[in-house]
């Protein structure tokens, strides 16, 4: 009990709630950014982001090319914003994917127990042998580069750990006696899964998604680097990365833009991330305790 | 303890099997008969049944299982569809290439991260432990191969002082090869230490709050003490399993990372063979990736028994 | 200061920012004196403490003096430096939880042989070691060499806490801290870790302040006492006379809690609310006849036994639960390669029979399967030998489907309030859930009104159906648990543990509100316990649990009084109890 007290006053004291809003409302605001960017392609893009134009190439930042232009002469913003699109499109399914394959498999792992428990835990251990860029290498190995095999790689591999953390939320809360009085209340497993236990682990899932998330950014962009992503003429910012090898040393401008979006877009995915967990958390150790 | 090991090693052989058994599906029956891929579009009926008498994929499939499977404890992998040469050999090459890019580069990660999480974690409402923690926010969102490139121009193109790519083994010339070395295994620990700077520093603020700890200050040691003799050994359990995990997106960065620098290990094979669809190739080096993961995880769980020893007695 | 004073501690104040956690404590110890400090959780007792080893946590700021005999700072606030050598040397505190107070991966010997070598008492390893052992064989732990060798987990509770003690007083420290030392042992094991440091700080002339919530074991330990509510000293002096004439209401109010053999003329507990009519044990030993009227003051369950027709030892009536030869074993990890997995027998053998408004108790320590009984009469675990009969449903073998009839006549009370309510439902559909079982016609309204009548049956305003669990104080969250387990009219209400995670004050109103519940509801009870007063108090019957087994069952009086079985015995003779306490001080 006096852990417990110890442990509160620690929390109201040692980090502050501003301190954790910020991080959420950091991790919010560039999630927002990218987010936006993507839509405002769908609508507007000061130019054709394929189109080349000879005679501006390898321009810097100015009044007409906002971010400057390719070596082909394309416009950098275009491509940048047209670019968002495939990064949260590879993002949103591959998560989604993940999460609906791994949540159920977790909970049912948890809730189950015996031997649907352990062959579940020892198949995600053997899946997290292959990284998602593996999987991704090897789709496009069999099925050629393309967005969707990106997307169905990436989320494959991202299965096991929605179904640990779902596993171990589960656990935690099926410990809990509220789950033994519902039981002892004739409440159905179906509906204990429903109404107790997901509840319970929402947060914790919201947490694996946008670290997830932040995850398929990064796989996605190596993948599009190593030219096994979306293909051309679609913009994505790996292959951007890619295109700008030849001028490394020269033209860094290519290299920056596309490296610094994609390092938007991870860090706000994370950022969220440890946001939300610092928001749930201390929540389901109230429940525990 | 002999029981444990055991039992360590029976999971290790039984996640190689069935990982075998997914890269055999995945690569080899999903995509259809390798011969007629080889044989290509145009290619008459006795020309892919030739082809696949050849290759020997006209024999059922759990034939052609078992004898890469067989194969893959002999160390050998069976010959290109492509190329048409023994696979084996390279590959016995190239994993030398990959396995110290990737050994040097974990080492440098640990030696960068746990005195850094460390520090964060002692020092966590201080600047100086809030800065640590930014900067590996921000290591975790650049991606290793952007890393790469940042390091090729600045170091090599722009001031010239290590070379920008290409691999010369140590045999040929030990200071070219470490010239050489330094920037893509830089590249590559930069990123996994901003990753592992994070548990090192939670393992670290979650021992701290130990009862144990309070009792090792009760006895009159100072904090740091305390820490350093009660607290690091009792954090390396949960940073010890990060960095099992860790392993597989290292070794995958690696893949990406000799793209960058043009060095010949797996990764280059691995994807020299994606471009030519290679897919036995393909095969065989995923095969070697994933089962070094599958070791490093098995060389963890092994030390656990040794540091833990609540687990020793179960 | 004089030479006698040990400790002189002035205005200690402790805060958290804005919120004050204890204001302005003072007190004194003499050479070797023993104090209590008393109070229930949240009134600062154990950061009092912690402060006076200057282990405060960062955030926590502390004001005030305490002064150390031979020491020339301030406790509270002398720098690192100055208090690192005194603590584990002048001072010394043995901590509640032994398992985590011990280093999991450092060797007994090694962690008792480290004080020795921070503080130079031992200039080399292997002199430290050699003390160790004779450390841990003076605290009275078998094979003392073997013990040293070993790693916390191979120990058992009382051992670790033992092991606590050498490393507190391997020095020989001035003054002993003890946090709840006992709290998380059994009651045997905890009457023989008290007789150890009593045993301990007399040989050493130690000075000792004990920090606890329990009164009896106050009168136990110590000559002294101080009483902390909410921060504040309300109360302070020798123990005969602050527990037998109380100054302070909150004293009194705690005395009547605890002392779990008065009842009101109701034959029910007193109450923070009724302590004024309450007579502390001493006066009542004393005074031939009580000072207030309190005619014939009998607990509930023998008011029970007494005035209601059917004498529940009646056998002629059909029994509601029949246990009969009630197994259940677990199969343990490995240990060797050959030979079989290692079983634990968590019951052996169990058999009993329950009639219909019987009050049976079920007492025993950790590991005697009291708990594994209850959740598999309740249907939540399945036996693996034998079987029981609950209401007419056989548990060996049944299927969820099998088991519908018994769940709608048997419901549970959990012992941690807060973890047997969902923390992300409202108190309605907390206590509505049973209602939402197949079967159930009850529309919406229907329910809530049921849900409504049912919170203020167990005291609960009808506001606080909107509210989350969270918001509510540890007995009133006991009362949302009581409330849910009644609002499906069971004929049968089973309780684990219902009261040992509350506070004193608030575990005597819950303890009244099951009495008046199962008086109200005829319900055949089934309670669990480690602690043989709350069973005393409520159930006619007990049966007694060790290791799995049903060592002795019958009448709660008389076995009480005339223990056949010398576990029985041991576990009466351990049991603190604060008359009896008081009594052995006189």
């Amino acid at each position: 009990m006096k852990k417990m007290f110890l442990s509160r006053a620690k929390n109201s004291a040692g980090s502050p709630a501003s301190g954790v809003n910020s991080t959420l409302l950091m991790g919010s605001i560039l999630v927002a950014v990218v987010l936006l960017s993507a839509l405002l392609s769908l609508v507007f893009t000061p130019y054709d982001p394929v189109q080349a134009n000879p005679s501006v190439r390898l321009s810097t930042p100015s009044a007409t090319h906002w971010l400057g232009t390719d070596q082909l002469g394309r416009d950098l913003l275009s491509r940048i914003l047209v670019g968002a699109r495939i990064t949260l499109l590879v993002g949103v399914l591959s998560v989604s994917i993940a999460a609906l394959i791994g949540t159920p498999l977790g909970i049912w792992a948890g809730m189950k127990r015996g031997a649907v428990e352990e062959v579940t835990m020892r198949a995600s251990d053997i899946l997290l042998a292959f990284p998602a860029l593996l999987l991704a290498i090897m789709f496009a190995a069999i099925y050629g580069a393309s967005t969707v095999s990106a997307m169905v790689a990436i989320g494959l591999a991202s299965v096991p750990g929605f179904a640990r953390v779902a596993r171990a939320g589960t656990l935690q809360v099926m410990n809990a006696e509220f789950v033994l009085a519902a039981r002892a209340a004739a409440q159905p497993p179906v509906r204990i899964a429903l109404r107790h236990v997901l509840p319970n682990i929402t947060g914790m899932l919201l947490v694996q998604c946008s670290v997830t998330f932040a995850l398929a950014v990064l796989a996605e962009a190596a993948l599009s680097f190593l030219g096994l992503g979306t293909p051309p003429p679609v913009p994505s910012w790996g292959r951007m990365l890619q295109e700008s090898q030849q001028y490394w040393g020269t033209f860094p401008l290519l290299t920056i833009v596309p490296g610094v979006s994609i390092a938007v877009a991870v860090l706000g995915f994370n950022l969220l991330g440890d946001g939300l967990r610092d928001k749930f958390d201390p929540k389901l150790g109230r429940g525990k305790a | 303890m002999l029981l444990r090991l055991g039992s360590n090693l029976a999971r290790f052989v039984l996640s190689l099997c069935v990982a075998t058994i997914a890269v055999f599906a995945m690569m080899r029956v999903l995509p259809g008969d390798p011969a007629v891929i080889a044989a290509g579009e145009n290619a008459s009926p006795q020309i892919v049944a030739s082809l696949a008498h050849q290759f020997g994929t006209d024999r059922p499939l759990v034939v052609q299982y078992w004898d890469w499977f067989s194969g893959l404890w002999r160390g050998d992998f069976g010959i290109s569809y492509v190329t048409r040469t023994d696979i084996s050999p390279l590959v016995a090459d190239k994993v030398q290439v990959s396995l110290i890019l990737v050994t040097l580069a974990m080492a440098l990660a640990l030696a960068i991260a746990i005195p850094a999480g460390t520090i964060a974690a002692v020092r966590h409402n201080k600047p100086s432990g809030t800065l640590i923690s930014a900067l590996s926010q921000l290591g975790i969102a650049i991606p290793g191969f952007l890393l790469g490139i940042v390091l090729v121009s600045f170091f090599a193109l722009r001031l010239g002082w290590l070379p920008a790519n290409g691999w010369v083994a140590p045999v040929e010339g030990f200071s070219s090869f470490l010239s050489r070395l330094v920037l893509p295994v830089m590249a590559l620990a930069g990123v996994q230490s901003a990753i592992l700077v994070r548990y090192v520093r939670s393992a670290v603020l979650g021992i701290m709050h130990e009862d144990y700890l309070r009792t090792a200050r009760a006895k009159g040691l100072s904090p740091l003490r305390a820490l350093a003799k009660h607290g690091l050994r009792n954090a390396a359990i949960p940073v010890l399993t990060v960095t099992s995990v860790q392993f597989s997106a290292l070794i995958i960065g690696a893949v990406v990372i000799e793209r960058v620098f043009v060095i010949p290990g797996l990764g280059s094979m691995l994807l020299a063979a994606v471009g030519n669809r290679d897919l036995l190739t393909v095969q065989s080096v995923v095969m070697v990736l994933v089962a070094i993961t599958l070791i490093v995880n098995l060389l963890v769980d092994m030390l656990y028994t040794i540091l833990d020893p609540r687990i020793r007695a179960a | 200061m004089s030479e006698r004073q040990l400790l002189e501690v002035s205005g200690l104040s402790i805060s958290a920012g804005e919120r004050t956690l204890v204001s302005d404590l003072s007190f004194s110890m003499a050479t070797g004196e023993r104090i209590g400090l008393i109070g229930e959780s949240g009134s600062g007792k154990s950061l009092t403490a912690t402060a006076l080893l200057g282990l405060l946590p960062e955030e926590l700021s502390v004001s005030g003096t305490g002064r150390l005999h031979g020491f020339e700072h301030n406790l509270l606030t002398a720098p690192e430096r100055a208090m690192a050598p005194l603590r584990g040397d002048e001072i010394s505190m043995v901590f509640q939880e032994p398992l985590s107070a011990l280093n999991p991966l450092m060797k007994i010997g090694a962690q008792v042989a480290e004080v020795l070598l921070i503080h130079r008492t031992l200039g080399t390893r292997a002199a430290a070691r050699a003390r160790a052992i004779e450390l841990l064989a003076s605290v009275q732990i078998p094979d003392p060499a073997q013990a040293a060798n070993a790693y916390p987990h191979q120990l058992s509770g009382g051992q670790r806490q033992r092991v606590m003690i050498a490393m507190a007083l391997a020095n020989d420290p001035q003054l002993l801290l003890c946090d709840e030392p006992t709290t998380a042992l059994d009651v045997t094991v905890q009457s023989q870790v008290l007789e150890l440091i009593s045993e301990q700080v007399t040989a050493r002339g130690t000075g000792l302040l004990f920090i606890t919530h329990d009164l009896a074991v106050v009168a136990r330990m110590c000559t002294r006492v101080l009483v902390l509510n909410q921060g504040r000293i309300v109360e302070q002096g020798e123990i005969d006379t602050v527990f037998s004439a109380p100054n302070h209401p909150y004293t009194r109010a705690l005395l009547a809690a605890s002392d779990m053999s008065a009842t009101d003329e109701r034959g029910r507990l007193f109450t923070v609310a009724t302590a004024g009519n309450y007579q502390p044990p001493a006066l009542r030993a004393a005074a031939p006849e009580p000072v207030v009227a309190i005619p014939n003051p009998r607990p509930f369950a023998a008011s029970f036994s007494t005035e209601s027709s059917p004498t529940p030892t009646h056998r002629a009536i059909a029994p509601l639960i029949t246990a009969s030869n009630l197994s259940r074993s677990y199969h343990r990890a490995r240990t060797s390669l050959l030979g079989p997995r290692p079983v634990v027998h968590a019951l052996a053998n169990i058999d009993f029979t329950v009639v219909p408004g019987e009050r049976v108790g079920i007492v025993g320590e950790s590991g005697s399967g009291k708990s594994t009984l209850l959740r598999i009469l309740a249907g939540l675990d399945t036996p693996t030998g034998g079987d029981a009969v609950v209401a007419g449903t056989s548990i060996a073998g049944a299927r969820e489907a099998d088991l519908s009839a018994l769940r709608s006549e048997l419901q549970i009370i959990f012992q941690d309030p807060l973890g047997s309510l969902d923390p992300r439902m409202r108190v309605a559909d907390i206590v509505a859930e049973p209602l939402l079982v197949p079967g159930q016609s009850l529309d919406a309204a229907a329910r809530r009104a049921t849900v409504l009548k049912m919170l203020n049956s167990v005291g609960l305003e009808p506001d606080s159906a909107n509210r989350y669990p969270h918001q509510f104080s540890g007995g009133q969250r006991q009362r949302i648990s009581i409330a849910r387990a009644l609002v499906n009219r069971p004929r049968i209400l089973v309780a684990d543990e219902p009261v040992s995670a509350l506070d004193v004050s608030v575990r005597a109103q819950v303890l009244n509100l099951i009495a008046d519940l199962v008086d109200e509801y005829a319900l055949t009870l089934l309670l669990v316990s480690h602690d043989l007063s709350v069973i005393r108090h409520l159930c006619q019957r007990v049966i007694v649990m060790k290791d799995g087994r049903i060592v002795e069952a019958g009448d709660t009086e008389q076995i009480y009084i005339n223990p056949a079985h010398p576990y029985t015995a041991r576990l009466i003779a351990s049991s603190l109890d604060l008359s009896e306490e008081l009594a052995r001080a006189h």
